[in-house]
C-alpha cells in the first residue's frame, strides 16, 4: 500500500510517560526541530514534583504538550490530537485530555499486568483491549521490544537500552510528522561526546523508530505541517526562564552594571540561576545563598555597592523575602526580585502554575512598602519585561518585582530576537562628588523622584542608610511624626510617577470601544488571545488588553475599561487583579478565575464570552 | 597603569559623624566605638573604602557613629548583606557589627554560612548575653537559668558558646576580648583586621541598664587576674593574681597547675594559634566562674587558618572563563545556539 500525506494546519502532541522516560527530552527535541523546521508553536511541560514518582504511578506521570502549525499559535492547545503514552498510567491520567476521535500511540509495553495495576486498572482490565478506546485511532507499538531488538548487538546492559526507548519514539514521529532528524542528531552528538557507545545506540534507536515508520505498511498517512506565516526574520526558540536571564544579562551590558544573583534553589525558578550560573564571562556573579532572606540581602549588599542586585524565587521564598524587600524600598536601592508564580498556598503545588502572588507583589510588606511590579505575558515576553524592570528600578532607584509564572517559565515559544544594538541603553548616575554645597544629602530627589547613588569606594560622600525612618534629604534617623508621613508619601509617590515614564496601554486587539474587554495579565495571554480570534471571527465583539504594568497602572487604563460595556478579567486565582480595578476604577469587572494548577484553555474562554455578551 | 595613590590619611576625629550617640550612659558600646575609631585610622585604608553593615539591636546602631560609608539592615541580616557587598567588591574593607540576639539567634544561620564561605570580612560580636534594646529578655547567650522579664522562673535555655560555634563553622579566626580592656581590645581588632579571612571576634559588652556586671569576674580588678586567661601565641598558659597558676596538657585533659614563685616550669601548655585540636580545648574552657574548680576564661585569639576566601574564587572563575573564552557577545547570546530564517 502507498503512503500519503495529509496537510494540516495545526497539530497538538502530548507526550506523556512516566518521569523516569524521558518525555520532556523528548518534546523538547520534537520542539526544536519544529521550531527549526519553522513552524509557529507554543509548549506546556508538565511534571510531577517528585523527582522519580513511583513507577507506573499516576503520580510519577510526566507530560509535555506541543502545539506547533503553519499558521499563528498561541497556546498550547486545549484538547491534544495525538498522545505518547508510554505506560498505562500515563494513558489514564491523560486521556481527558485527547479530542474524540484523536490519535493514541501506546508503548504495550506499559501495558502488561504490573503496570496496570499500578495505574489502577481492576483485574484483568487492559484499555488497549477492552474498548475503552472506541472513537480513538490506536496505534500500538512494541517500543522496548524493538528497542531492545535495534541493539542487541550494541553490547550494553538491559538498563542502558531501555534508556534509550524514548528516542524510537522520538523517530517514529519525525517520520510522522515529516520532520528531519538533523537537529536531534547533532544534539545527541553533543550530549554523548564522550561516550560513544551510547551515542551509537540512540542514533540507532531513533533511525529504527523513523524507518519503522516508513516500511511498516499498516503506517499509511504521514502528515505535514509547513512552515508558519510568521513575520520575515531570524528565529530562535525560548522558554522563558532563559528570556529572563538573558534579559538580565543584555540589561546589565546596557547599563554598565555587573549583575549579582543571590538565589536559593526552588522550583520553578532554579533554572535562571543555573541559566546565568553559565555567564560568567558577562561578569555575571551568581551567589546560591544558604536561604531566601540570605539570597536577598546579598543582593541588596551588592546594589549598596553599586551592582545590579538580582534575586528570584517562587511564592513561598518571595513570602520569606518581604522584610528585606521594606528594607530595600526604605533603602530607595535598585533591585530586581523575580517571582516565578506557581501553585500555592504554602508548599501548594510546585511543578504547576498558578497567577495568585499578585497580592503578595502589590501589598506583602509590612506597612507601607510599594513597589513598581511588572508581569511578562508569554516566554519571550520575559525577555522585554525583565530589561524593562531593570531599567525601571535603576532609574528610579527602586525595588522592583517581576511576575513570571511555571507556565511560562517552562513553556517555549519562537522568539525573532533583537539585535544587542536594537535595545536602548540603560542610563546609570553614580553620584562622584557632593550634591548640595559642601554637603551630601543621600535622599536628595531628582524630577522623578529618585535619590543619587552613591557607592563606598566614591571619596568625599560617605554615609550611612538604613531601615529606621529617615529625615528628608539629609536620610539621618528621624521619629518625626510629620516628616515620617511625608516620607511615607513621597516614597510611594516616586513609585506612581513611574507611570509618566512607561507606554500607554494598548488593546492587543479589536475595537477601542464595544461590548466587551477581556483585561488579562501575565501567562494567561495567549489562551485570551486565541478566544478572542475565535469569537471575532464568530462575529462576537470582543476586545483584549493585556497588562504589563501591574503599578503603576498605564496612565489610560481606566479611560480604556470605560470604553466597553463590559469587562472581564480572567486570572489563575480566585481574583486578585479583578480587586485592584474595581478599587481604583469603580467599575464592575467580572472575574473568570481557575486555581487548578494548569493554564486556561482557549475554549474555556471563549465560552465565558458568549456567557457574558449573552447578558 | 596609574600609580596606586596612598590613601587620603586621616584620624580618630574624622571618624566621629554628626550624629548624637544614643547609647545609655555607662554602656559598654562607647568604649568599643572608641577603640575602632583608634585603630581604624592606623590600618592604611582609604576611608571611603570602609563600610560597617550592622543588623538590629543596641550595637546595631555603630554604623551611625562611624563616617564612613555604613549600612544598618535589619534583623540578623548583616552578615547576609555584608556577604553580597564583599562578593561582588572585593577590594572594600567590610566589617559586620552585631549582637548576640542579632547575631547567633535571629541571624544564626547567616553566621555559620559566613564562617564556612570565609570572606574577607570582619564580624564584631557585642555579647551581652542580653537583649537590650527589646528591654532586657534572655539571649542565645545569656546563663542557664537566667531570669528576665520573659523568664520570670530562669531561662530553661542552654546558652551557645560562641567561640566554640565559629570554629565548629569551620571560622578561620576566633579571638573575644572584652570591652572593658581598651589595649587588649585594640589590639585584637587589628589583628582581626590583619586575617585574611572571616574575622570572628566575640567582645564581651556590659549592658549596665539590663545586665549589668555580667561579665565583672573578668572585668574587675579585684578578680580578673584569676578568673582570665591572655593567649599569646608562642606563650604558655599563665594566669594568676601573681602568674602564680597555669595549664598543662595531660593527655587531651587541661590541667590548672601552681607555679611555685620564681620557677619556671617548662612542661605548660604553649599556646599555638594554629592548632586547632587545642583551640577546640580552649574553646571549652567556658564554666560558670561561680562553680567551683573552673577553668578561667580565654581572652585573645584562640585560632587562626589561612583557607581561600570566597570572593576570591569568585573572582577567578570570571577571570578564567574571561580567558578562555573571552568577553561574552551579547548577540551571540540573544542569538542562542540554533536558529532559523523565514523569507
Ligand atoms: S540597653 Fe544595654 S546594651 Fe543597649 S544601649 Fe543601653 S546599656 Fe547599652
Amino acid at each position: 500500500m502507498s503512503k500519503h500525506t495529509d496537510v494540516l494546519d495545526n497539530v497538538i502532541i502530548k507526550f506523556a510517560g512516566d518521569s523516569g522516560d524521558g518525555m520532556q527530552l523528548t518534546g523538547n527535541q520534537f520542539t526544536n526541530t519544529t521550531a527549526l523546521f519553522g513552524n509557529d508553536l507554543s509548549t506546556f511541560p508538565d511534571f510531577p514534583a517528585e523527582i522519580r514518582a513511583p513507577q507506573g504511578t499516576l503520580a510519577g506521570v510526566s507530560g509535555f504538550q506541543l502545539h506547533f502549525g503553519s499558521v499563528e499559535i498561541y497556546t498550547p492547545g486545549d484538547h491534544c490530537d495525538v498522545l505518547v503514552v508510554m505506560n498505562s498510567a500515563a494513558l489514564k491520567a491523560n486521556l481527558t485530555y485527547l479530542r474524540k476521535g484523536g490519535t493514541i500511540i501506546a508503548n504495550i509495553d506499559g501495558f502488561d499486568p504490573k503496570n496496570l495495576r499500578l495505574a489502577g486498572y481492576a483485574d484483568g482490565k487492559n484499555p488497549l483491549e477492552d474498548g475503552t478506546l472506541e472513537g480513538f485511532n490506536v496505534i500500538q507499538l512494541d517500543v522496548s521490544k524493538m528497542t531492545r531488538h535495534a541493539l542487541e548487538d550494541s553490547g550494553l546492559g538491559t538498563k542502558e537500552i531501555d534508556r534509550a526507548k524514548n528516542m524510537f519514539v522520538l523517530g517514529f514521529l519525525y517520520w510522522m510528522y515529516n520532520r528531519p532528524m538533523e537537529f536531534t542528531v547533532r544534539f545527541l552528538e553533543e550530549k554523548f561526546k564522550s561516550k560513544p557507545d551510547i551515542l551509537a545506540a540512540n542514533l540507532k534507536v531513533l533511525k529504527a523508530g523513523y524507518y519503522f515508520g516508513d516500511t511498516r505498511e499498516e503506517f499509511t498517512t504521514r502528515y505535514s505541517v509547513g512552515p508558519a506565516k510568521m513575520p520575515p526574520g531570524i528565529y530562535r526558540n525560548i522558554m522563558g526562564n532563559q528570556a529572563t536571564a538573558i534579559g538580565l544579562v543584555v540589561a546589565s551590558e546596557k547599563s554598565g552594571l555587573p549583575i549579582f544573583y543571590g538565589s536559593y534553589p526552588i522550583t520553578p525558578a532554579s533554572d535562571i540561576l543555573h541559566e546565568l550560573s553559565r555567564y560568567k564571562n558577562f561578569g555575571v556573579r551568581t551567589f546560591q545563598a544558604e536561604d531566601e532572606i540570605a539570597a536577598i540581602c546579598s543582593a541588596i549588599g551588592a546594589s549598596f555597592g553599586g551592582q545590579l542586585g538580582v534575586t528570584a524565587s517562587s511564592g513561598p521564598g518571595i513570602a520569606l523575602k518581604m522584610e528585606a524587600m521594606g528594607l530595600a524600598h526604605m533603602l530607595e536601592l535598585p533591585l530586581i526580585i523575580c517571582d516565578i508564580q506557581r501553585g500555592g498556598p504554602s508548599t501548594g503545588l510546585p511543578t504547576k502554575t498558578e497567577q495568585a502572588d499578585l497580592l503578595q507583589a502589590l501589598y506583602g510588606r509590612n506597612s507601607e512598602a510599594p513597589m513598581p511590579v511588572l508581569a511578562a505575558a508569554t516566554p519571550s515576553d520575559c525577555f522585554y519585561t525583565i530589561f524593562e524592570a531593570c531599567r525601571i528600578a535603576i532609574e528610579f532607584m527602586t525595588p522592583i518585582i517581576f511576575l513570571s509564572d511555571g507556565y511560562i517559565a517552562n513553556g517555549a515559544e519562537p522568539w525573532q530576537f533583537p539585535k544587542s544594538s536594537d535595545m536602548p541603553e540603560i542610563k546609570v548616575n553614580f553620584l562622584k562628588e557632593k550634591n548640595a554645597g559642601d554637603k551630601f544629602l543621600p535622599y536628595k530627589r531628582d524630577e522623578k523622584l529618585s535619590r543619587p547613588w552613591a557607592v563606598p569606594g566614591t571619596k568625599g560622600l560617605e554615609h550611612r542608610i538604613g531601615g529606621i525612618e529617615k529625615q528628608h534629604e539629609t536620610g539621618n534617623i528621624s521619629y518625626e511624626p510629620l516628616n515620617h508621613e511625608f516620607m511615607v508619601k513621597l516614597r510611594a509617590e516616586k513609585v506612581e510617577r513611574v507611570a509618566d515614564f512607561i507606554p500607554l496601554q494598548k488593546l492587543d486587539s479589536g475595537n477601542d470601544k464595544g461590548k466587551l474587554l477581556i483585561l488579562g495579565w501575565g501567562s494567561t495571554y495567549g489562551a485570551i488571545k486565541s478566544a478572542c480570534i475565535k469569537a471575532r471571527a464568530e462575529g462576537l465583539d470582543v476586545s483584549h488588553a493585556h497588562v504589563r504594568y501591574m503599578k503603576p497602572l498605564p496612565k489610560n487604563l481606566g479611560e480604556i475599561l470605560y470604553n466597553f460595556e463590559h469587562v472581564l478579567i480572567p486570572e489563575m486565582n480566585t481574583g486578585q487583579f479583578i480587586k485592584v480595578i474595581r478599587d481604583k476604577y469603580l467599575i464592575p469587572a467580572e472575574g473568570f478565575n481557575k486555581v487548578q494548577g494548569i493554564p486556561f484553555t482557549a475554549t474555556e474562554i471563549l465560552e465565558k464570552i458568549k456567557e457574558v455578551l449573552k447578558k | 597603569m596609574e600609580p596606586t595613590q596612598a590613601p587620603e590619611k586621616f584620624t580618630s576625629k574624622d571618624l566621629i559623624t554628626d550624629q548624637d550617640v544614643r547609647w545609655c550612659p555607662g554602656c559598654g558600646d562607647y568604649s568599643i566605638l572608641k577603640q575602632a575609631q583608634t585603630i581604624v585610622p592606623d590600618l592604611g585604608l582609604a576611608r571611603e573604602n570602609i563600610v560597617f553593615i550592622s543588623g538590629i539591636g543596641c550595637s546595631s546602631r555603630f554604623p551611625y557613629y562611624m563616617e564612613t560609608y555604613g549600612m544598618h539592615s535589619i534583623h540578623g541580616r548583616a552578615t547576609a548583606v555584608a556577604s553580597g557587598l564583599k562578593a561582588s567588591r572585593p577590594e572594600l574593607s567590610v566589617w559586620i557589627v552585631t549582637g548576640d540576639g542579632d547575631g547567633l539567634s535571629i541571624g544564626g544561620n547567616h553566621m555559620i554560612h559566613l564562617l564556612r564561605r570565609n570572606f574577607n570580612v570582619n564580624v564584631l560580636l557585642f555579647n551581652n548575653q542580653i537583649y537590650g534594646l527589646t528591654k532586657g529578655q534572655y539571649s542565645p547567650t545569656s546563663e542557664e537559668g537566667k531570669v528576665t522579664k520573659s523568664t520570670p522562673m530562669g531561662s530553661v535555655d542552654h546558652p551557645f558558646n560562641p567561640i566554640a560555634l565559629c570554629l565548629g563553622a569551620d571560622g578561620t579566626f576566633a579571638a573575644r576580648s572584652m570591652d572593658r580592656d581598651p589595649k587588649h581590645l585594640q589590639a585584637m581588632l587589628r589583628r582581626a583586621y590583619d586575617h585574611k579571612g572571616t574575622s570572628f571576634l566575640e567582645i564581651y559588652q556590659n549592658c549596665n541598664v539590663f545586665n549589668d556586671g555580667a561579665f565583672e569576674v573578668y572585668t574587675e580588678k579585684t578578680s580578673k587576674k584569676n578568673e582570665t586567661l591572655f593567649l599569646e601565641h608562642g606563650k604558655p598558659l599563665i594566669f594568676g593574681d601573681t602568674g602564680n597558676k597555669g595549664i598543662k596538657l595531660d593527655g587531651f585533659i587541661p590541667v590548672v597547675v601552681d607555679i611555685p614563685e620564681g620557677s619556671s616550669p617548662n612542661d605548660l601548655w604553649i599556646h599555638d594559634e594554629r592548632d586547632r585540636l587545642k583551640a577546640n580545648i580552649l574553646a571549652r574552657f567556658f564554666d560558670n566562674p561561680s562553680k567551683p574548680n573552673h577553668y578561667p576564661r580565654p581572652f585573645g585569639v584562640f585560632y587562626v587558618e589561612d583557607r581561600y576566601c570566597y570572593e576570591d574564587r569568585m573572582g577567578d572563575q570570571i577571570t578564567q572563563v574571561l580567558s578562555q573564552k573571552g568577553k561574552g557577545k551579547l548577540d551571540d547570546l540573544l542569538r542562542g545556539k540554533e536558529i532559523w530564517e523565514i523569507q
